[in-house]
């Protein structure tokens, strides 16, 4: 579904983005982990366009999508949440959603309908999904940091799509949180056949969620594969679980 | 209990019913029957300014682009208008059009420029491109008139009103005055329409979070360009009428202290809601004139009373209505 060949991004002579390759298969989920600054958010904003990949390709169910512009690849079907929570504020929660159905459904254009009346089934139906549907009407950036996080799965999924990044989807959740969103993202992805693949801090929701792992270290990948076969590797016990577990020791 | 309970949301219901809009428009409309010549200038001046502030608002609320250029479409419609009526005898039947169409190719080309900048970049561009505006409308003789202006612009010919019952009554600056109203109206109406458009729900998105919008699949810049052109022609209409109704065009109408003006009336009234603007515009231009009868100081008493409205009223004047209405339904509500 989503094919990365030897993708490189140099900044200023740093290479955030060393030769990396990483393919996921259609809904499989899938985990990037690596320690700050190991150029998750980078290979990220290289697969969505926000960034130019110096060489390599990205292509998506064979289709090469190097370096178009972001709101191109949404169209192609890669939706994307993101580490910092980016909803709309000042709008109601139900108008988030409704925006993202009106530019999906190539509305942007029309200047004289009211959009009020529009896609309202469908904004309600995804609001159920995500668990919003009883605070419909409350300002978006009102909403509690979790409900925000969920806003934003939902603006991500108003546009269909058949792969979803996610950067950091529990961040600075509380476990309760961060339990029920794993719960949810589980359900939507069995629900919508997605595939995804996802960026993470916490090793207990990448262990317990992913079914196939890739670990970013200085901007290479060194190991890819099953959760057990990543568990353990030697290089990425040397380098990073063996951080942090005796960290937690 | 269930009597008070009910009654609140009957009211709000009522309320909405009631077709305030159409009460205002026909309440405008009497004033030449009803009140003094000076009255129709006020009113006329308000009704203009309220076109000029809510296209403002197509940007600075709508879209969050800060423009401190946006007299320039006001000036170049009030040029193209004057200039076809008074030098070429073009009826104001097809001046007015092309007054919106010309400031409309104006925006399309300066806005390409001014979109391609973010925050203050781009209030800076747009104050630049006003200040080109201003150069030529001050500098080129032959055409604009330099620093003479273009005096004595014709009303549109009303004669087709003189058989009207109660219109064919009104003197030819009256007349004018209804055919500007009814232009106005028009005018507030399409706007309207776009704000509540998907189009407008687009533009809302861009100014909560450019980046995210992006990633919805929108093409941010093109967007705001659109909303850069029409919110300039609908600029344009404004200024091309208020050309005929102070009777000419001159360079001061294209000076960059008057895009500030327009952009305290938008603020003052409430960038957050459609009418705001236009009540910016009546308490501005109202202010300003009991002010100036009252005392020479009056830029400083003007400056002392926004202050104190905008720090009362963060929101606007109508964001502040809007605030206590709120709280005083969520407390009957509460009694209930």
């Amino acid at each position: 579904m989503l094919e990365i060949a030897n993708l490189n991004k140099s900044f200023a002579g740093f290479r955030a983005v060393s030769d990396v390759s990483l393919s996921v298969e259609t809904r499989q989920i899938a985990a990037v982990i690596g320690p700050n600054g190991a150029g998750k958010s980078t290979l990220f904003n290289l697969i969505t366009g926000h960034l130019q990949p110096d060489t390599g390709t990205v292509k998506l169910d064979g289709r090469d999508i190097t370096g178009a512009a972001p709101h191109r690849i949404v169209r192609m079907g890669v939706g994307r949440s993101f580490q910092r929570t980016n909803i709309f504020t000042k709008l109601t929660v139900f108008e988030n959603i409704q925006a993202a159905f009106l530019v999906h459904n190539r509305q942007g254009r029309n200047f004289w309908g009211r959009s009020a009346a529009m896609y309202r089934d469908e904004t309600a139906a995804l609001l159920r999904q995500i668990g919003l549907h009883n605070q419909d009407r409350t300002i978006a950036g009102t909403l509690s940091y979790g409900n925000q996080k969920q806003l934003e799965l939902g603006l991500a999924l108003a546009s269909d799509p058949q792969v979803l990044l996610l950067d950091e989807p529990t961040a600075g959740m509380s476990a309760t949180e961060t339990h029920e969103t794993i719960r949810l993202l589980e359900k939507i992805a069995g629900e919508r056949s997605l595939t995804l693949l996802f960026t993470e801090h916490d090793m207990d929701v990448v262990f317990q969620i992913a079914q196939k792992i890739a670990v970013l270290h200085q901007g290479r990948i060194i190991a890819d594969g099953k959760p057990e076969d990543v568990r353990n590797d030697a290089e990425v016990r040397r380098v990073y679980l063996g951080q942090e577990e005796a960290k937690r020791a | 209990m269930t009597a008070i309970a009910t009654a609140a949301p009957e009211r709000a219901a009522l309320a909405r019913r009631i077709p305030w809009t159409l009460i205002v428009f026909l309440a405008a409309a009497a004033v030449p029957w009803l009140g003094s010549r000076y009255n129709v200038f006020l009113a006329e001046q308000i009704a203009i300014d309220a076109l000029f502030a809510v296209s403002l608002n197509l940007l600075l609320g709508s879209t969050g682009l800060v423009s401190f250029g946006h007299v320039a479409y006001f000036g170049v419609g009030a040029y193209v208008c004057g200039i076809l009526m008074k030098t070429y005898d073009v009826p104001f039947l097809l001046a007015l059009p092309a007054a919106g169409i010309g400031t409309a190719l104006f925006a399309l080309v300066s806005g390409f420029f001014c979109v391609r900048l973010i925050k203050l970049y781009f209030a800076m561009l747009t104050l630049a491109f006003s200040q080109i505006v201003w150069a030529i409308a001050y500098k080129w003789n032959d055409v604009t008139g330099g620093d003479q202006g273009l005096p004595e612009i014709p009303f549109p010919n009303t004669d087709w009103m003189n058989n009207i019952p109660f219109l064919g009554d009104l003197k030819t600056g009256d007349q004018f005055y209804i055919v500007a109203l009814v232009v106005i109206g028009i005018s507030l109406a399409i706007l309207h329409r776009i704000v509540r458009s998907p189009f407008g729900r687009v533009l809302n998105t861009i100014r909560d979070n450019p980046e995210r919008a992006a990633f919805l699949g929108i093409n941010v810049r093109a967007y705001q360009l659109a909303a850069f052109v029409v919110a300039g022609s609908f600029a344009g209409i404004a200024g091309a009428l208020y050309g005929i109704f102070s009777r000419g065009v001159f360079a001061d109408y294209v000076f960059w202290s008057k895009s500030a003006e327009v952009m305290i009336m938008t603020i003052l009234g409430g960038m957050d809601f459609f009418w705001g603007p236009p009540v910016g515009a009546l308490a501005l231009v109202w202010l300003n004139q009991e002010i100036t009868d009252y005392t020479q100081y009056w830029p400083f008493v003007l400056g002392t009373i926004l202050l104190v409205l905008l720090f009362v009223f963060p929101g606007g004047i109508v964001g502040g209505i809007h605030d206590l209405w709120a709280r005083a339904r969520s407390r009957s509500r509460a009694r209930a």
